[in-house]
């Protein structure tokens, strides 16, 4: 069995008292920032990736994605005990959650929340670990031409995902296509719309903009809100759960972590889209729909086990083709590159102990989650009560200094403030910015491999269609496309954001 | 606010997405364009402004007919206090130096809260002065310039 050979080798490296420690900082982070609203993954690792500049890559790695896993634990905590989604992944958890809650149940939920994400964890993983090494053959294969399609799928994909308006989301994603090429031009080397300023060169970096849309932007819209978060905090009395809740949400957690793997990989899923997928998928096929939303104990099991799995799941398409799925993949795509790997099917090869020790650290960190979340739930839960007015200003320093340190730039900071201003302005304009953040992570990577396959077809587009993966790929993004339009879908895709 | 504009969330995110595709088409009017074949530096940044301003056009169009949710007030004290706060981060980092950029920002964040303590600010701006100074730039060996002099 080569696959235990490389899982053997990949908990060598994980199992070092260094990365223990710092899948342990990672999902430590990951916890605190999921029960604490106002401040999400994408922040939290644009602000530490200049931190990881000194430590080896695979520490660096195994701590920020322990990051994004974190947040999907402590997320389900703040949901179910006071109805506060700490991460907009655990939006759902809150309706069955603190239900369950209110009813004195908030004990059994938070222990089948963790469970099940434990579960999803792990099975996700196994599936990270047993598919990556054939699609990444696969991905050998790919061309310009189908590295174009795929891109063309995942940003049809993201647009198909986002909230709101269907052509608004498109504009999103063409205005980050158009902002991730500015800086010199790879082919021929010109300055384009660089407005006469050096530090434009490179381009913007992708943490500025990442830093604006969800860092400086969510802050001023918080503050704004200035919501008297009254913290009326339910009693956990017993953790236990009953034969009943086992009985009633094991066949959940497996439905949500099957929903939840499949959804991450798509390019534009990620967290978020399984647990509403899970939840909506519980309530129509229960034999009473109606007790959701009175504390259904399948309505915190499938959803909080469709986040945790598809976190994990959608790190396929980062490590086999080198491609980005979300926000924070693109941002894993950047510690990469600081740290001199180039994301790609040859990872997987040249570096066989990043790729086995990651996922090798992702079964430890969930493992060490449970620990921290079950028994300590109480000082995650007391952290709440620290006041905003406290909480924002450090956040906003650490945003600053994150920028800042990347390039030792103060430019940059200036950039990232344009950016909180245009994120602001989106938010008040229902404008989603995560496909924007996605386009301008493509955007380069769009136009170079359009170029490489126009050239080598000779001018000649047809060349999109005469291959067959490309053709396939280009079919699914068609499909898609025609499935979002039709007016049933549309309204039921409505209904399913609403809820 | 104009009658004839029926959603002006939709109108007004329909105006920045123009103002884009206006910037990408003038600004990278000289760029070469190369054929389909070899493609210049300004094919596909012109292939997206155009994009972008036909869907300006379209949303700005559609919010005059379909109506919409209304904007909601903007509040003027948190956007702009947070706004200067991190200019004179910018502004102040790299003359002035670490120490005096966290003091700046972290005093002029706070006051874009009204419930911000004046006492709690001054213990806060303490508490973070340590930290940027002892974790960043002693602890991560971040390259500040600590003081102005």
């Amino acid at each position: 069995m080569e696959l235990l050979a490389d899982l053997q080798l990949g908990f060598g490296v994980a199992l070092t008292l260094q990365n223990i420690l710092y899948c342990f900082v990672g999902v430590l982070l990951g916890t605190l920032i999921g029960v604490l609203p106002g401040i999400g993954p994408v922040a939290t690792i644009a602000m530490l990736l200049p931190a990881t500049f000194t430590l080896p890559p695979v520490s660096a790695l195994i701590m920020l994605a322990g990051i994004y896993y974190g947040a999907q634990y402590g997320g389900s905590t703040t949901a179910i005990l006071v109805n506060i989604p700490g991460e907009s992944s655990s939006v759902v958890t809150c309706l069955d959650g603190y239900a369950m809650a209110r009813q004195g149940r908030a004990g059994p939920a938070l222990a089948i929340a963790a469970l099940g994400s434990f579960f999803a964890g792990t099975v996700s993983t196994l599936m990270l670990a047993m598919f990556a090494p054939p699609l990444a053959e696969i991905a050998f294969q790919f061309g310009p031409a189908e590295y174009f399609s795929l891109m063309v799928l995942g940003l049809i994909a993201a647009i198909v995902l986002a909230r709101g308006s269907l052509i608004k989301a498109i504009a999103m994603i063409i205005l980050g296509l158009l902002l991730g090429i500015v800086g010199a031009d790879t082919n021929t080397g010109l300055f384009r719309f660089t407005f006469g300023l050096p530090q434009l060169a490179d381009g913007i970096g992708f943490v500025v903009v990442a830093m604006g849309l969800f860092g400086f932007s969510e802050i001023i819209a918080n503050l704004e809100r200035r919501a008297n978060r009254e913290v009326v905090m339910a009693r956990i009395k017993s953790l236990m759960p009953t034969r009943e809740d086992f009985a009633a949400s094991w066949k959940a957690v497996l439905r949500g972590t099957g929903i939840g793997a499949l959804l991450g990989i798509l390019p534009g899923g990620g967290a978020v889209l399984g647990s509403f997928a899970a939840y909506t998928l519980e309530k129509k096929i229960a034999k009473d729909p109606s007790r959701f939303g009175n504390g259904a104990i399948e309505g915190v099991a499938a959803p909080e086990s469709a986040n945790n799995a598809g976190a994990q799941t959608s790190f396929i398409p980062l490590l086999t083709l080198g491609i980005p799925s979300n926000a924070v993949m693109a941002l894993m795509v950047g510690a990469m590159t600081i740290h001199g790997i180039t994301p790609g099917p040859q990872v997987m090869s040249e570096r066989p102990e990043l790729f086995w020790g990651m996922i090798a650290s992702m079964w430890i960190g969930n493992l060490m989650l449970v620990i921290l979340n079950l028994p300590l739930i109480g000082i995650w839960v007391r952290l709440l009560s620290v006041p905003y007015r406290i909480l924002y200003p450090a956040i906003l320093l650490f945003c600053c200094i994150g920028v800042y340190s990347l390039n030792n730039s103060a430019v940059d900071v200036g950039l990232a403030l344009f950016f909180g201003l245009l994120g602001y302005l989106f938010i008040k304009l229902d404008c989603e910015p995560a496909p924007l953040l996605l386009g301008f992570v493509l955007g380069p990577m769009m136009e170079d491999n359009l170029r490489r396959a126009m050239l080598i077809s000779r001018g000649n587009p047809g060349v999109f269609f005469a291959r067959p993966l490309s053709l396939g790929l280009l079919l699914v993004a068609l499909a898609l496309l025609i499935v979002v339009v039709l007016p049933a879908v549309r309204k039921k895709r409505e209904e399913a954001f609403q809820e | 606010m104009n009658d004839r504009i029926r959603n002006p969330r939709d109108f007004f995110a329909g105006v920045i997405f123009l103002l884009f595709g206006l910037c990408a088409v003038l600004v990278g009017r000289d760029y070469p364009m190369g054929t389909a074949r070899s493609m210049g530096a300004g094919y596909f940044p012109f292939v997206l402004g155009v994009l972008l301003l036909v869907l300006g056009a379209v949303i700005c169009v559609k919010s005059l007919v379909v109506a919409g949710q209304k904007l909601e007030p903007i509040g003027l004290r948190p956007l702009l206090l947070v706004l200067m706060a991190i200019g004179a981060f910018a502004a102040s980092v790299d003359s002035f130096g670490i120490v005096a950029a966290t003091i700046l920002m972290t005093v002029i964040g706070a006051a874009a809260s009204p419930e911000s303590r004046w006492l709690e600010v001054a213990v806060l701006t303490i508490a973070l002065l340590g930290l940027s100074v002892g974790v960043f730039a002693y602890g991560l060996g971040l390259p500040f310039k600590l003081l102005p002099f």
